[in-house]
C-alpha cells in the first residue's frame, strides 16, 4: 500500500538484491505509529457500544442468583466493578488492565479471558491456516490451468462454479457437507474436534475432525482467488516476456508456471491481505457449524451472553492480527518484486 | 435465465400472503420431519410446518431487511463519499483512512459486536450490516466525484457562479446516481448473506419470524436426525435469487462501463 514503483535507470544486480528489504523497519515503526491510533479508536468505539448496552454486568455476574440477591448486593458488585463510573474514567481502568496484560473476566464462561484465548487461539490458526494454504495451492493451480485455454470447457466450467460458490453462504456448505459426507456416506465425523469418546487429543483423530471444516471454508472462499489468478495469468500470458519465452521455444508448462504465473503472482499477495478478514469471519461460522472449540465459536457464544470483555477481546486480538498479516503481504510484496523499494 | 428466476422469485414474495395464506406460529406435531412429496414439496421441519412455503416467507423476510440495510449502508456511504470527493484536503484524506482500517476489520466480527451489545432484533440487525457495508459505496462515489470535477462542464458551471451546493446537486449528483443504484443493488445480496449469517449464529432476527437464516439455523437439529431438507432447501432457495441478482448486476455493470466488462457468461 504505501510500496511505490519508482521509475530508474538499471542498476547492478547485487545492491538491490542486498538492499530489497532495506526500509522494513522504518515502515514497519510507520505502521505501527498509524496501528496505535487505530486501536484506540477501535476500542473506545467498542466501548462506548458496550456502555451504551442495555445489559446490567452485575445481574449478569449473579446468573440466576439476580433474582434473589437484594438490591443492595447487586449496588455492592457495581460499586466493586466501577460500573457507575464517568465512562472515560472506565475505558481509562480497562486500557490500564489490558497493557498490564489483564483482559478482564469473562462474565459468560465464568473465568479469566487471557484463559480462553489462550486455550482457543490455535484451534482458529490451524484451521484458518491450513485452509489458506489449501486455497492458495488449489488456486495457482486451477486459476492457471483456466487461464491456459481462456474460454476453453474447462475454463468455462470453472468459472460458473465459482460464481455459484460465491454466492453460497459457508455455513450452508458445511451443513450440506455434513449431510453428505458425515451422515449418508459416514465418511467424516460430523463435528467436534475428537472422538466423544476419546480422553487425549490424539493429532489423527484431530485431523479426522478438521477435513471436513478445513475444505468447506477453503471451498468457500476459493473463487474469489481462482477467478484473480485466471485474470491475471491470461493478461501477463500477452506480455512481451511471455511471448519472448514462447519464442525462444520453452516448453507450455514453463512458459505457464515459470513466466506467465510468476507475474501474475504479485497482486496475488496484495489480495490474500484484503482477503484475510473475509477469512475470519468464515472461521467464525465454520466453528459454530463443526462446534469446533476455537475462538470464533466462543465469540459467539459471548455474543449471545453480552459478555463484554470476551467479545472485546476477540475483537482487539483479531484486530492486531489482520492489521500484522496486511504489513507482513506489503513486506512480502517488496521482497518478491525488485521494483518495489520500501525505503522511498 | 437469471431474469426469470428473480422475477419468479418477488413474484412468488410479493403474492405468497395471496395465494399461500399461511399461519406462522401454526405447528402440526403430528407430521414432523416428513421427507419432500406432493403434499409438501420440500417435507416439513421438526414442527410440521412446510418447509417450502415457510423458504418464500423467509425470502421475503430476507430480502426485505437486505434491501433496507443496503439503502442505509447507501445513504452513510454517499455521504461520506460525497464529503470526502467534494471538500477534499485534509477531511479527504482521514476520512478514507478511515474507511481502509474499517476494511481491514473482519465485517461479520464487528456485526456480531454490534448485534450482541444492542441486543438482537430487527433494528440491530439492519443497522449492523449499514454500519459494516457503506465503505465501498463511500470509495465509488468519492472517486466517481473527483473525476468529474476536472470535466470542463463543471469549471463552466462554477464560472457561471453557481454554488456549491447548486454544483452538488444540479452537476454532480445526476451523473453520481447511476452508480449509486448500482453500488446499492449490488450491496442487497451481501447484506442478505450477512443478515443470514447473523441470524444462523442466533443473533439476528426474532426466532419465530421466518428468515432463511433462522430457517437453516432450526433445521440443523433436524439435519442431524438425517431430515436434510429442512436446512438445505432455505439455502438452496436463498443461493438461487442471490446468484440470479448478482448475474444481473453484473450484465448491468457491463452496459454502464463497456470498459471493464466482467466476464460473465453462465
Amino acid at each position: 500500500m504505501t510500496a511505490s514503483l519508482p521509475v530508474s535507470g538499471p542498476a547492478p544486480r547485487t545492491p538491490i538484491r542486498r538492499r530489497r528489504l532495506a526500509g522494513a523497519g522504518r515502515v514497519i515503526r510507520r505502521r505501527a505509529l498509524v496501528a496505535v491510533p487505530v486501536l484506540a479508536a477501535t476500542s473506545m468505539s467498542m466501548f462506548a457500544l458496550g456502555a451504551a448496552s442495555p445489559v446490567d454486568p452485575a445481574q449478569q455476574y449473579a446468573g440466576a442468583a439476580a433474582f434473589t440477591t437484594s438490591e443492595e448486593n447487586l449496588a455492592q458488585i457495581r460499586d466493586n466493578w466501577g460500573v457507575d463510573d464517568p465512562l472515560p474514567v472506565q475505558y481509562a481502568r480497562w486500557l490500564g488492565n489490558l497493557l498490564c496484560g489483564d483482559l478482564g473476566w469473562s462474565t459468560s464462561r465464568h473465568e479469566p479471558v487471557a484463559d480462553v484465548l489462550a486455550a482457543r487461539a490455535g484451534w482458529t490458526l490451524l484451521l484458518v491456516g491450513v485452509a489458506l494454504a489449501l486455497v492458495l495451492v488449489a488456486s495457482l493451480l486451477l486459476g492457471t490451468l483456466a487461464a491456459y485455454r481462456r474460454g476453453g470447457w474447462f475454463d468455462r466450467g470453472l468459472r460458473a462454479v465459482a460464481y455459484a460458490v460465491q454466492s453460497m453462504p459457508v455455513f450452508w456448505i458445511g451443513l450440506a457437507a455434513i449431510a453428505v459426507f458425515a451422515l449418508s456416506l459416514g465418511w467424516l465425523p460430523a463435528g467436534g474436534l475428537t472422538d466423544v469418546t476419546a480422553t487425549a487429543t490424539d493429532p489423527a483423530d484431530v485431523a479426522r475432525h478438521l477435513v471436513l471444516p478445513v475444505t468447506v471454508l477453503a471451498i468457500a472462499q476459493a473463487p474469489w482467488f481462482v477467478l484473480f489468478i485466471r485474470d491475471a495469468v491470461a493478461d501477463s500470458l500477452r506480455d512481451d516476456h511471455v511471448l519472448a519465452a514462447r519464442a525462444r521455444g520453452l516448453p507450455g508448462r514453463t512458459v505457464l508456471f515459470g513466466h506467465a504465473l510468476r507475474t501474475a503472482l504479485l497482486p496475488f499477495l496484495t489480495l490474500v491481505g484484503t482477503h484475510l478478514p473475509e477469512l475470519v469471519g468464515g472461521a467464525v461460522l465454520v466453528e459454530t457449524v463443526f462446534s469446533l472449540p476455537g475462538l470464533g465459536a466462543v465469540t459467539v457464544q459471548a455474543a449471545l451472553g453480552s459478555d463484554f470483555p470476551l467479545l472485546a477481546a476477540t475483537t482487539l486480538a483479531t484486530t492486531v492480527v489482520v492489521l500484522t498479516a496486511n504489513l507482513a503481504t506489503d513486506l512480502a510484496y517488496a521482497a518478491a518484486d525488485p521494483r518495489v523499494r520500501l525505503d522511498d | 435465465m437469471a431474469a426469470a428466476v428473480l422475477t419468479t422469485a418477488i413474484a412468488a414474495c410479493l403474492l405468497a400472503p395471496l395465494l399461500w395464506p399461511l399461519d406462522q406460529s401454526a405447528v402440526d406435531l403430528a407430521g414432523t420431519r416428513l421427507a419432500p412429496s406432493w403434499a409438501h414439496l420440500a417435507g416439513t421441519d421438526e414442527l410440521g410446518r412446510d418447509v417450502a412455503h415457510r423458504s418464500l416467507y423467509g425470502l421475503r423476510v430476507s430480502l426485505l431487511v437486505g434491501a433496507v440495510a443496503a439503502l442505509v449502508a447507501t445513504v452513510i456511504g454517499g455521504l461520506v463519499g460525497a464529503v470526502a470527493g467534494t471538500v477534499g484536503g485534509r477531511v479527504d484524506r482521514v476520512l478514507m483512512r478511515i474507511v481502509d482500517t474499517i476494511a481491514a476489520l473482519p465485517h461479520l466480527l464487528l456485526g456480531i459486536f454490534i448485534v450482541a451489545m444492542l441486543r438482537p432484533s430487527l433494528g440491530a440487525v439492519i443497522l449492523s450490516i449499514g454500519l459494516t457495508h457503506w465503505l465501498s459505496t463511500a470509495r465509488i462515489v468519492r472517486s466517481e466525484l473527483l473525476s468529474l470535477r476536472t470535466r470542463p462542464f463543471i469549471d463552466a458551471a462554477v464560472s457561471g457562479g453557481a454554488s456549491r451546493i447548486r454544483v452538488l446537486t444540479r452537476h454532480l449528483l445526476p451523473h453520481v446516481l447511476p452508480r449509486l443504484a448500482l453500488a446499492t443493488t449490488l450491496m442487497v445480496p451481501h447484506a442478505v448473506w450477512h443478515e443470514t449469517a447473523l441470524s444462523f449464529l442466533g443473533l439476528g432476527l426474532p426466532p419465530h419470524l421466518a428468515s432463511i437464516g433462522n430457517m437453516i439455523n432450526d433445521g440443523q437439529r433436524s439435519l442431524l436426525t438425517g431430515a436434510w431438507w429442512s436446512s438445505i432447501v432455505p439455502g438452496l432457495v436463498l443461493v438461487a435469487v442471490t446468484l440470479a441478482l448478482a448475474v444481473l448486476t453484473d450484465r448491468w455493470r457491463d452496459r454502464l462501463d463497456p470498459r471493464v466488462r466482467a466476464e460473465l457468461n453462465l
